[in-house]
């Protein structure tokens, strides 16, 4: 055991201490999924519940009273962008708050402290995968052939969402500890965050209406383009919209600029995420 | 061989003691020209040198409040040095507080494999242990039942259990020692002396100066962040019990 060097304790290699430390993250997602639902009737079936009733909310009021539904496939076009800020909204919010939550292990043990916000992603991926399962069947159903380059964007609308959440969350989460305001400050920005995405309505609509400058910095935001991805890899391929008379009206270049530019601009949101959060990192067990 | 298992080189730490957890309170104090103090500091370790040895076993000592749970922590990698540094060898393991990474919703065997893991071991090195840590913590039946209806008793026997059989090469203990009923604490105490006699490093935070007594050969004083006193621990113990 002195073969090992003297080194110091709290040689942090950020997240890629959490790759390192896998099973531990394995046995905090575990915790995390069977402590969320501790007696409760439903248990799992509340992460259906909530996004389920959420979508009838929309579909009645958006679709049947405003008349969105004259566009073809609208619950398609609607349900991929639902689910995708579902994901977005509980693993930044969840993320936000992992670090407080588990206060009582940051104290007290040393350990990669990147686990909970990541553990948080993770669980939430968990809970997106049945939803995209139903997305999956809704699609078949809808007559649903996709080319290989819709795939590749759908991937890719995943790996961006999957980084900016991490990415926010690890900021929040650092924040969160010296200021419990972020926690908030985050529930405002994920009020607004369906709506800054065309989720509920078409991308063309905000370039017509506020114009291309504005237009520009609204398809900077990721979230954007990955719904819009979202949208072209499961809305797009369906058989009512190829075959509609308009077909599908995607923004220019989705794939080969707003792919890598929301991947580019997510990966920079998680290395700044990543460096605040390790500056505060050595303040936490003082500050909770 | 007397190589050296923790190092800590001129430590100080100043604590921050922020009147103030709002956003709101911040900004108005801000543009109020920063009148008064939001924190006021203090310091809880003050330009400390301890040197531990491989095989060790070292208690630290002194009154509430002269840093010896904030000297462990540092060790232990929890809190950061404002100033100098603290290295140790090899893997560590602090029983900062017994049953921290507890979690009361589930049952004892869940708990042992979540905190194995947080403690250092692999998923396997706990399953491998799993008899050992169950039967040394006498809950029996029990360690299928959510820890939540566990009495406090049987909560930190079983906490204490996992602790001790994560076989670091340094061992941090802050007032554990007081676990259980009589029987149970001699058994403790028999286990800790096994973990010192086969080679592991201990540094023992307590109160109870006839228990570090018989657990450590060298104590160290603490008093107000200072380091007052060094040496075998008879001298230490004397020390603090005549003020």
């Amino acid at each position: 055991m002195s073969a090992e060097l003297l080194a110091a304790p709290d040689k942090g290699g950020g997240l890629l201490d959490v790759l390192r430390r896998r099973e531990l993250l394995r046995l905090i997602v575990r915790k995390e999924l069977k402590v969320r639902y501790r007696s409760s009737v439903l248990g799992l079936l509340w992460s259906y519940v909530k996004p389920g009733v959420q979508f009838i909310v929309f579909y009645f009021a958006l679709g049947v009273f405003l008349g969105l539904n004259k566009q073809p496939n609208f619950v398609i076009y609607m349900f991929s962008g639902i689910i995708l800020v579902n994901f977005f909204s509980e693993a930044f919010s969840n993320a936000t708050r992992s670090v407080v939550a588990n206060g009582a292990l940051v104290k007290k043990i040393f350990l990669p402290r990147e686990l909970f916000p990541v553990a948080s992603v993770w669980v939430a991926v968990v809970h997106f995968l049945p939803q995209f399962l139903i997305l999956l069947t809704a699609c078949f159903f809808f007559g649903w052939s996709p080319s290989i380059v819709q795939i590749i964007g759908a991937v890719g609308a995943f790996v961006i969402v999957a980084l900016l959440s991490l990415g926010l969350g690890l900021l929040f989460a650092a924040a969160n500890v010296m200021f419990r305001d972020s926690e908030n400050i985050v529930d405002l920005m994920l009020m607004m965050a369906t709506w800054l995405s065309p989720v509920l309505y078409a991308w063309y609509l905000v370039r017509d209406t506020l114009g291309e400058t504005f237009y520009f910095f609204y398809q900077l935001n990721p979230m954007t383009i990955a719904v819009e991805l979202f949208h072209f890899a499961f809305w797009a391929p369906t058989a009512a919209v190829r075959t509609a008379a308009e077909g599908a009206r995607m923004p220019d270049n989705l794939i080969s600029l707003w792919l890598p530019v929301g991947l580019l601009i997510s990966a920079v949101i998680l290395a700044i995420g990543q460096t605040v959060f390790r500056r505060l990192e050595g303040r936490f067990a003082q500050e909770l | 061989m007397a190589a050296e298992a923790i190092v800590v080189d001129q430590v100080s730490k100043r604590f921050n003691l922020r009147h103030t957890r709002s956003l709101k309170e911040t900004v108005v104090w801000l543009f109020k020209g920063r009148r008064g103090d939001l924190s006021s500091t203090f310091m809880a370790l003050d330009g400390v040198d301890v040197t531990v040895d491989v095989g060790e076993s070292v208690a630290l000592l002194g009154y509430n409040g002269s840093g010896k749970s904030t000297l462990l922590k540092l060790i232990s990698g929890v809190m950061s040095t404002d100033t100098g540094s603290v290295k140790t060898r090899g893997k560590v393991a602090g029983l900062i507080e017994v049953g921290a990474g507890f979690h009361p919703d589930l049952t004892g065997r869940e708990n042992v494999f979540l905190n194995g893991v947080l403690l250092g071991m692999t998923e396997k090195e706990t399953e491998a242990r799993f008899d050992e840590i169950v039967e040394f913590s006498e809950i029996g039946k029990f360690i299928d039942t959510e820890v939540k209806f566990y009495s406090s008793g049987m909560f930190l026997r079983l906490a204490f259990s996992v602790a001790v059989h994560t076989k670091p090469d340094v061992f941090l203990i802050d007032e554990i020692l007081s676990v259980g009923d009589e029987p149970f604490q001699k058994k403790c105490l028999a286990r800790i002396q096994e973990l010192r006699e086969s080679g592991c490093t201990l540094v023992v935070v307590s109160h109870d100066l006839d228990m570090v007594s018989k657990v450590c050969d060298r104590g160290v004083v603490l008093r107000q962040g200072k380091k007052v006193a060094d040496g075998p621990i008879s001298e230490a113990v004397r020390l603090l019990r005549e003020g």
